[in-house]
């Protein structure tokens, strides 16, 4: 397995995540990448109604948020957790990675964008960019994950 | 059988399934078939309408599904069959994901369906006299087969407006 030097808020505590997605299964594989990082999970949700309250139940430093979702769509949820939250730092992470979804998703307020599969390697180096500690590890927040770290 | 629009879920389905399994992945069967699909296994179903109308059905057997499930979490997974559910769904999901990010960039626009799991001994509804691509992959997890039906409803965005330009 693939060793990556923890990610750290600037108190030194671990950085605390929000996973969305309505895939369990997909859920514990980023939860998988998130402990490699040395992060921990604040809270986790299936949908984009339910992201928002554990949003506001749980204050997390980074959201890993699906777009294609029942009942709420990860773009709607970026919209309504960025209006209550300005500081909220969300990265959307979703197979369908066409140029409207990501551009739409950006301009509601998320930080950047991983299409699925997830690359660990991309996500943290995406991670690190989104928390500030490295501004030129990721490039533009615009592009496609996978082609310009590649 | 509109070649351009098998080519990028052929592609999406082999790059998805090396780049999930971290490993080489190789085509080694690719037949037409115009049967009622019988799965082979446990079978995701993802219908598509719009400006291109069809569906992909992603097939692979329960203990591949195992196994692919047990790689990507990094230790065995107990058997279940809502494990088995979630891979095929994920596995799914992640090739239509991609593959349909290639044609809505092309400028196709068309609504993209939930998986419908099938599991049953009966044909899949809706795949009687379809001309379909099957593809056999082999994967470090074993074989997994993706039946893809697609056609043309209407011609893309841009040369619509390109036909309406010179009315």
């Amino acid at each position: 397995m693939q060793q990556f030097a923890a990610l750290l808020r600037k108190d030194q505590k671990p950085v605390r995540y929000l996973v969305v997605d309505d895939s369990v299964f997909a859920r514990k594989n980023l939860i998988k990448m998130i402990e490699q990082f040395g992060g921990e999970v604040a809270g986790e949700a299936g949908d984009g109604l339910t992201a928002i309250a554990e949003y506001n139940r749980s204050k997390p430093d980074i959201v890993l948020m699906d777009i294609t979702m029942p009942q709420m769509e990860g773009i709607e949820a970026v919209e309504r957790i960025v209006r209550q939250h300005a500081e909220a730092r969300i990265v959307m992470v979703s197979s369908v990675g066409y140029q409207e979804n990501i551009l739409a998703a950006l301009q509601k307020g998320a930080k950047h964008f991983v299409q699925k599969p997830v690359k660990p390697e991309v996500l943290y180096e995406i991670l690190r960019y989104v928390l500030g500690d490295d501004p030129n590890a990721a490039g533009a927040p615009v592009a496609l994950a996978g082609e310009h770290l590649s | 059988m509109r070649m351009e629009l098998i080519q990028p879920f052929i592609n999406a389905a082999d790059a998805v399934f090396a780049e999930a399994l971290q490993a080489p992945t190789k085509i080694v069967d690719l037949s037409m078939d115009e049967n009622t699909y019988r799965r082979k296994g446990v079978a995701a179903l993802i219908a598509i309408k719009g400006d291109i109308e069809g569906r992909v059905i992603l097939d692979l057997a329960p203990e591949v599904a195992m196994r692919v499930a047990s790689h990507l979490a990094g230790a065995v997974v107990p058997e279940s069959e809502q494990v088995v559910r979630e891979t095929v769904c994920e596995l799914a999901n992640m090739v239509i994901g991609n593959s349909v990010t290639l044609l809505n960039d092309q400028g196709f626009r068309f609504k993209v369906f939930p998986p419908e799991i099938h599991m049953s001994e009966q044909g899949l509804a809706g795949t009687v006299d379809t001309e379909a691509m099957v593809l056999c992959i082999e994967t470090p997890c074993g074989e997994i087969y993706v039946n893809i039906a697609m056609h043309y409803l209407h011609r893309r965005r841009h040369e619509q407006a390109a036909l309406s330009a010179l009315d």
